[in-house]
């Protein structure tokens, strides 16, 4: 549950904002980071923005969730 | 990176040799538990390096009280219960959310905003929010109960089971379990109420405390850190995660829980009461309250028969030693909460930890 995403704002307004992740598009509210502009990266958290991220730090998240997500289907291939 | 690791490994076999007694390490965080399994750390570690999963999983400390409280609100047909996935399959004495789900309107959503959009297009029922987790939840929620009074919605409230860390860690060290000589501090948590919050435990209790993010190489270097520190007998708090955790924390997350929560005391699964270590709604708040609206107890309830999961919480066993892991407990058929949440000690053995 405490699971948090690295995402792109990339449309704003106001506190509702579009995220984007490794191309997966949701929406996060920026009421807890007031200041988050359009193109920040965002640490999303249950729907929420809870801190900025530099650019370095998402790309490795992003690659380690990659690795991760290929990493399970191959177990699963195996392993069904 | 090789040569990171390798200098880290050093650090921590120097400090098993030289302290000639074994050391324990405790992560307090749910993701910390699956990320350790999932990269095979563990493996690579000294056998004098033990590491312990402690209080960290959300679902896992909510005590059976809470759970059953839940499970009663299910029952009315005038609500909807709103709730994150991990709660879902939570047993109590009569079953599950899920089991109870064909007679109950249960709800999975993503986000506290999900549930009071529920509010908002069921007018005809009270929508319950099943408010859990630590202090990265605990704005969510506080968020939509400020929301909820801004827009005058009646038909919303909060099961409010949110936890603060500190006062967990320091009931450890304070008497359940105080063979824990360090702890890996979670990075999510230590977003929001800062790294410097941590001081306390080393300044109370002597005990080294390490931030870190969620990266194998990360997780390791914190282990070396750790070592280095309990090698020179001197307690620091360090953190490693800095891309992402500041001192300081998130103010303005800090400040929203401090306006609609006060610290109450509460109870865990495993630890029992604890001092102002649950929030709860503040009095100009009370009314979003679901205990208070619907005559809730929140008093303690009683863990499933044979169930060890407190012990696992404490750090007092593994999960291995308890009679119903991977018997009558597993992740799909599970007795005990950390069992069910992804998160939990005893899905991440059961998943990670075996070999057959």
């Amino acid at each position: 549950m405490c699971l948090a995403i690295p995402a792109r704002i990339v449309e704003l307004e106001n506190d509702r904002a579009m995220v984007d992740a490794m191309g997966n598009r949701f929406k996060a509210k920026t009421t807890l980071l007031p200041g988050a502009k359009l193109g920040d990266v965002v640490l999303v958290h249950a729907g929420f923005a809870i801190a900025r991220v530099d650019e370095e730090e998402a790309r490795k998240t992003w690659e380690l969730f990659a690795e991760i997500e290929d990493f399970e289907k191959t177990q699963n291939r195996i392993s069904g | 990176m090789l040569d990171r690791i390798a200098k880290a490994q050093q650090q921590i076999d120097h400090a098993c040799r030289t302290l000639g007694r074994p050391i324990t390490v405790m992560e307090v965080c749910g993701t910390h538990t699956v990320a350790i399994f999932r990269s095979g750390i563990r493996s690579t570690l000294p056998e004098g390096l033990k590491l312990l999963s402690g209080p960290g999983c959300p679902v896992c400390v909510t005590d059976q009280g809470y759970i059953d409280a839940v499970l009663e609100l299910a029952q009315r047909d005038d609500c909807i219960i709103a709730t994150y996935g991990d709660m879902i399959r939570v047993p109590g004495k009569d079953g599950s959310l899920e089991t109870c789900a064909a007679k109950a309107d249960v709800r999975v959503v993503l986000s506290s905003e999900d549930a009071l959009q529920l509010a908002r297009d069921n007018a005809d029922k009270t929508v319950v929010f099943i408010a859990v987790g630590f202090e990265t939840t605990a704005p969510a929620s506080a968020v939509v109960v400020k929301e909820a009074a801004r827009e005058g919605i009646k038909n919303f409230c909060i099961l409010s089971g949110h936890k603060l860390i500190l006062p967990a860690m320091r009931a450890l060290l304070g008497g359940m379990n105080d063979r824990v000589d360090a702890f890996l501090c979670p990075g999510h948590v230590s977003v929001i109420i800062g790294a410097s919050a941590f001081a306390e435990i080393v300044s109370d209790f002597g005990r080294p405390c390490v931030v870190a993010g969620f990266e194998p190489l990360q997780i390791i270097e914190a282990l070396a850190e750790i070592c280095r520190q309990l090698s020179n007998e001197k307690a620091e708090l360090k953190s490693i995660y800095n891309a992402v955790v500041t001192e300081q924390g998130n103010v303005a997350a800090q400040r929203i829980i401090a306006e609609c929560f006060e610290a109450a005391d509460g109870y865990w699964r495993g630890l029992g009461k604890i001092e102002k270590s649950t929030l709860v709604l503040k009095e100009q708040y009370r009314r979003f309250d679901a205990f208070a609206r619907f005559g809730l107890s929140d008093e303690p309830g009683e863990d499933l028969s044979g169930c060890r999961c407190g012990e696992v919480l404490c750090g007092l066993i593994e999960p291995p030693q308890c009679a119903l892991f991977a018997t009558r407990c597993t992740p799909a058929k599970p007795i005990g909460p950390c069992m069910v949440s992804s998160e939990g000690t005893c899905a991440a053995w059961y998943k990670y930890g075996r070999r057959s």
